[in-house]
């Protein structure tokens, strides 16, 4: 099963890293843009076929050590 | 005081940590590498030092505070032992969850690599009576990552319990209220980012850091 996880900071939490990349697309002509959030992407590929057991497994990992749940939030895609 | 020093892959500042320590105590530092499980008997406190361990991936010291030596320092901590981590070594707490929150990116996205003024807002524990309230002191920062954030109610935690130790004069990196540096509830474990180590002679330019290593001695002699 693999586990499309991805890894953002939470909506209160001061991105600068987002800003600066706004600021960017903004001076290279994209003028209608809101927000940018930027984070990460883990794929992880596992032995697991139940798709539950795998979700699971995916948010133990995000908890215990893919996400710093203080600052950042965590999305789980399964894939077969 | 009898000192150890955990390595981590990628820790930079143990051999610099280690001689503060020495300096004081005229004893050689215990250096323990990542993979131990234990820290030995006698020792009195334990460093974290600064540097890149795992090389900042996934987030700065967050592999490390999975490594098996970090379980026996949550454990040692727990039990009333001293812990000085500076700078990834204040990650590596704040992963651990010995201290509470977090450090993110600095604000203004640029590593910094400066001196810098701060303040003291507690001395009345073993790392800071050898200042006084409120004296300006400057030590040098050195990081990218060093942005303290935390939620409100880990805010009203800190000050009820009186657990800031060191505030920036300016603030370098966005960190909330100007917080360098914070204890544990116990007092016995302090996370810093700005490196001691690194002005505690007057060969390196200042003497500042060299009241927190003093400071500590005196506690258990």
């Amino acid at each position: 099963m693999k586990l499309l996880i991805s890894i953002t900071l939470k909506e209160d939490v001061l991105d600068p890293q987002g800003l600066a990349i706004k600021n960017s697309l903004s001076s290279i002509g994209f003028d209608n843009i809101n927000t940018v959030k930027q984070g990460k992407i883990i794929n992880i590929d596992i032995k697991e076929k139940d798709p539950s057991k795998a979700k699971n497994q995916a948010k133990e990992m995000c908890e215990k050590l893919l996400a710093n749940t203080v600052i950042e939030e965590y999305q789980i895609e399964l894939k077969q | 005081m009898k000192a150890a020093i955990i390595i981590f892959p990628g820790s930079n500042c143990d051999r610099d940590l280690a001689v503060a320590f020495e300096k004081v105590t005229g004893k050689k530092v215990t250096l323990i590498w990542h993979k131990e499980a234990i820290i030995p008997k006698n020792i009195d406190i334990i460093g974290i030092p600064g540097g890149f361990s795992y090389g900042d991936y996934l987030r700065s010291g967050a592999i490390a505070a999975k490594s098996p030596i970090c379980n026996a320092v949550v454990n040692f901590a727990n039990a009333g032992g001293y812990v000085l981590g500076i700078c990834n070594g204040f990650q590596i707490l704040t992963e651990t969850k010995i201290l509470p929150g977090t450090l993110m990116r600095n604000k203004g996205l640029k590593y910094i690599c400066k001196d810098t003024e701060l303040l003291i807002e507690n001395n009345n524990t073993a790392f800071t009576h050898g200042y006084q309230k409120q004296q300006k002191v400057t030590l040098p920062i050195a990081h990218h990552d060093g942005n303290y954030f935390a939620d409100n109610d880990t805010l009203s935690f800190l000050y009820d319990n009186n657990s800031v130790a060191f505030t920036y004069l300016n603030n370098p990196n966005g960190s909330i209220n100007n917080i360098a540096g914070i204890m544990s509830k116990n007092k016995r474990v302090l996370g810093m980012m700005p490196h001691p180590e690194r002005l505690n002679d007057t060969q390196l330019g200042g003497t500042d850091g060299a009241l927190i290593f003093g400071a500590l001695d005196t506690i258990f002699n």
